[in-house]
């Protein structure tokens, strides 16, 4: 069944057809991250897409991943564009690399997984915690809750991980 | 994944100089044109034609490309008397001028048309703001874009800003190198009467100006402009009947991504740009390397696309792109000026066809700057690079254009003179 809800004043929507990202986001709303495993090959993959990126096999099974990772590379946002995040900076954006098939099937790939640097409750950080995180920080993965079967992954500092001593963050601060 | 060894894409050897460039044109770069798209692109395809030297009895095909923000090719041929034997409009922005192109040898070559006009038309700061924002910053987030605009993640500032911050640690780019490509481009800008920011920048000024999303300053940043821009493709043979020197087409590579096109941050190194495939097209296709090119237009939708592609299309080695980009090799007077016109970050955002007509106009020595013109209409160029003066770059035989989508998608040409 289709979906719509209101994040921020955005106005989100999957339809019924694009099953693939309603399946992503059921999951997200069980505050249970899955992603796809090829039903050939077993590789995993991020976002969610209609064939194996390196087998071209159709059919895939929905798999529990462990929501832990590093930061692969980012951008801190300044300027929003969209209405929405205008109130919200700075933000991050995160590319963040989990642990999960790092290095696999060849050691330039890994699973990088979109999200904002949030709270432990899932909201935007606040310019302190920006301030802690750059390339290497080690994080974990909680949910923005936005509506029934509609969740958003993000990520929040792993309190619990060993940090690296500087992760690299841009020079000009 | 690597390219098969015999691949043949877009120009294969035998078409190298088969096909030219023969006219050249554009609207003014403006912020406020006060027309239409459809108004623009008729503008710029009248100047193309009028700059070959030819009437549009002569021009058989139009190809253009937009995001859903332009007019349409049968009304820009229609409003010019063109009687049409084959158009296309295509879905898509930056590098989509030397595809088309490409496409335009293959349509002649299949016997399709004769004379192709291709041109892009936007009122990129008056109607559909080109950096994300008015009307266009917050339409109904669906489906698969709920994996990037939900998260704030939309302009192509922010959508590339990745692949940039990761350059920096995988490398050791410093912001001032990447800025030296505004404060260099500024320089140009200044000897290009048409150029909408002809104010000279220093590296210091791009760096003290704000933050839009890290690593990109304001400055960092291309100038939104409406424009209208056209180039005119036929055969080298119909060509020499044409009014200028010809600019013969070398080789092309269209579009060529990175793997993963859907979502490229999952693949390869991510400080590594499309150009790192495409050179293994564009470079055996042209016949000539990185080291026989007088001059480049890498696209600067960003001080640091231009540094991306120039590092991957072999201009340095991988990882030197800073240095490359500050040293003084891409500035007028240096070894291999970069966008002559001031690109995209001064001369007008355009796409990229702008930085194709520069080259055009520097190959044929005819760079429209405010050296004097002598009694048979042929420019005498100073060479003086001062402010105000000459930008024609010396002894030009070669050019390369390298056009950035994104930094998983890109597109090249090399063209020369006769």
């Amino acid at each position: 069944m289709a979906i719509s809800a209101e994040y921020l004043g955005m106005p989100l929507a999957i339809d019924d057809l694009d099953v693939e990202n309603l399946e992503y986001f059921r999951f997200c709303a069980l505050h249970d991250f899955h992603l796809q495993a090829c039903a050939g090959c077993g590789l995993l993959r991020y976002p969610p897409t209609t064939a194996c990126p390196w087998c071209a096999n159709l059919e895939s099974r929905w798999q529990r991943v462990e929501g832990k990772g590093a930061v692969h590379s980012y951008t801190e946002v300044h300027h929003a564009i969209q209405p929405a995040f205008r109130g919200k900076t700075p933000y991050l954006i995160l590319l963040v690399e989990l642990d999960a098939q790092k290095g696999k099937p060849t050691p330039e790939e890994g699973l990088r997984v979109v999200g904002n640097l949030v709270t432990p409750a899932g909201v935007l950080a606040p310019a302190e915690e920006i301030r802690r995180v750059g390339i290497g920080t080690r994080l974990r993965m909680v949910f923005t809750d936005v509506g029934p079967g509609l969740a958003l992954p993000q990520w929040t500092i792993d309190e619990g991980a060993k940090e690296p001593e500087n992760p690299w963050r841009y020079p000009q601060e | 994944m690597p390219l098969p060894k015999d691949v043949e894409t877009t120009t294969p050897k035998y078409l190298r100089d088969k096909y030219a460039i023969v006219g050249v044109g554009e609207t003014s770069y403006t912020r406020g044109s006060g027309r239409s798209t459809r108004a623009l692109a008729t503008w710029a395809v009248k100047n193309a034609i009028l700059d070959a030297g030819l009437t549009p009895a002569d021009i058989d095909a139009v190809l253009s490309y937009q995001s859903g923000d332009s007019t349409f090719a049968p009304f820009v041929a229609g409003d010019l008397g063109i009687r049409l034997n084959f158009f296309m409009d295509v879905f898509g922005g930056g590098s989509s001028t030397e595809a088309l192109t490409g496409m335009a040898i293959g349509l002649i070559e299949a016997g399709m048309c004769k004379t192709v006009a291709i041109f892009r038309a936007m009122n990129g700061f008056s109607q559909v703001r080109i950096g994300g924002t008015g009307a266009r910053s917050a339409p109904p987030i669906t489906g698969d874009m709920l994996h990037s605009r939900a998260y704030g993640w939309q302009s192509a500032g922010q959508m590339f800003a990745p692949t940039f911050m990761r350059h920096m640690f995988d490398y050791g780019t410093r912001p001032e190198q990447v800025a030296a490509v505004k404060a260099i481009h500024s320089e140009h800008a200044s000897n290009n009467p048409k150029a909408y920011y002809k104010k000279r920048y220093t590296v210091e000024d791009v760096l003290r100006s704000r933050i839009i999303t890290k690593p990109l300053h304001l400055l960092d940043c291309c100038v939104e402009t409406d424009n209208g821009t056209a180039i005119i493709v036929t055969s080298a043979e119909r060509a020499r009947d044409c009014r200028q020197p010809l600019v013969l087409i070398r080789g092309v590579v269209g579009r060529c991504t990175k793997p993963r096109a859907d979502m490229h941050y999952e693949a390869g190194p991510i400080s590594t740009v499309a150009g790192a495939y495409a050179r293994e097209i564009l470079w055996p296709n042209a016949g000539v390397g990185p080291a026989d090119v007088d001059l480049t237009g890498a696209y600067d939708a960003f001080t640091f696309t231009a540094m991306l592609q120039l590092e991957d299309y072999g201009f340095c080695k991988k990882g030197e792109g800073g240095e490359y980009v500050s040293d003084g090799t891409i500035r007028l007077g240096g070894r291999r000026p970069n966008n002559t016109s001031g690109g995209h970050l001064c001369e007008g955002y355009t796409h990229g066809m702008n930085m194709v007509i520069e080259n055009v106009r520097q190959l044929r020595a005819e760079a429209d700057d405010s050296c004097p013109v002598g009694e048979d209409g042929r420019r005498r160029h100073t060479f003086d690079y001062r402010e105000g003066g000459c930008r024609q770059v010396r002894s030009a035989e070669v050019s390369a254009n390298l056009g950035w989508a994104t930094p998983a998608t890109g597109s090249a040409m090399v063209l020369r003179r006769l």
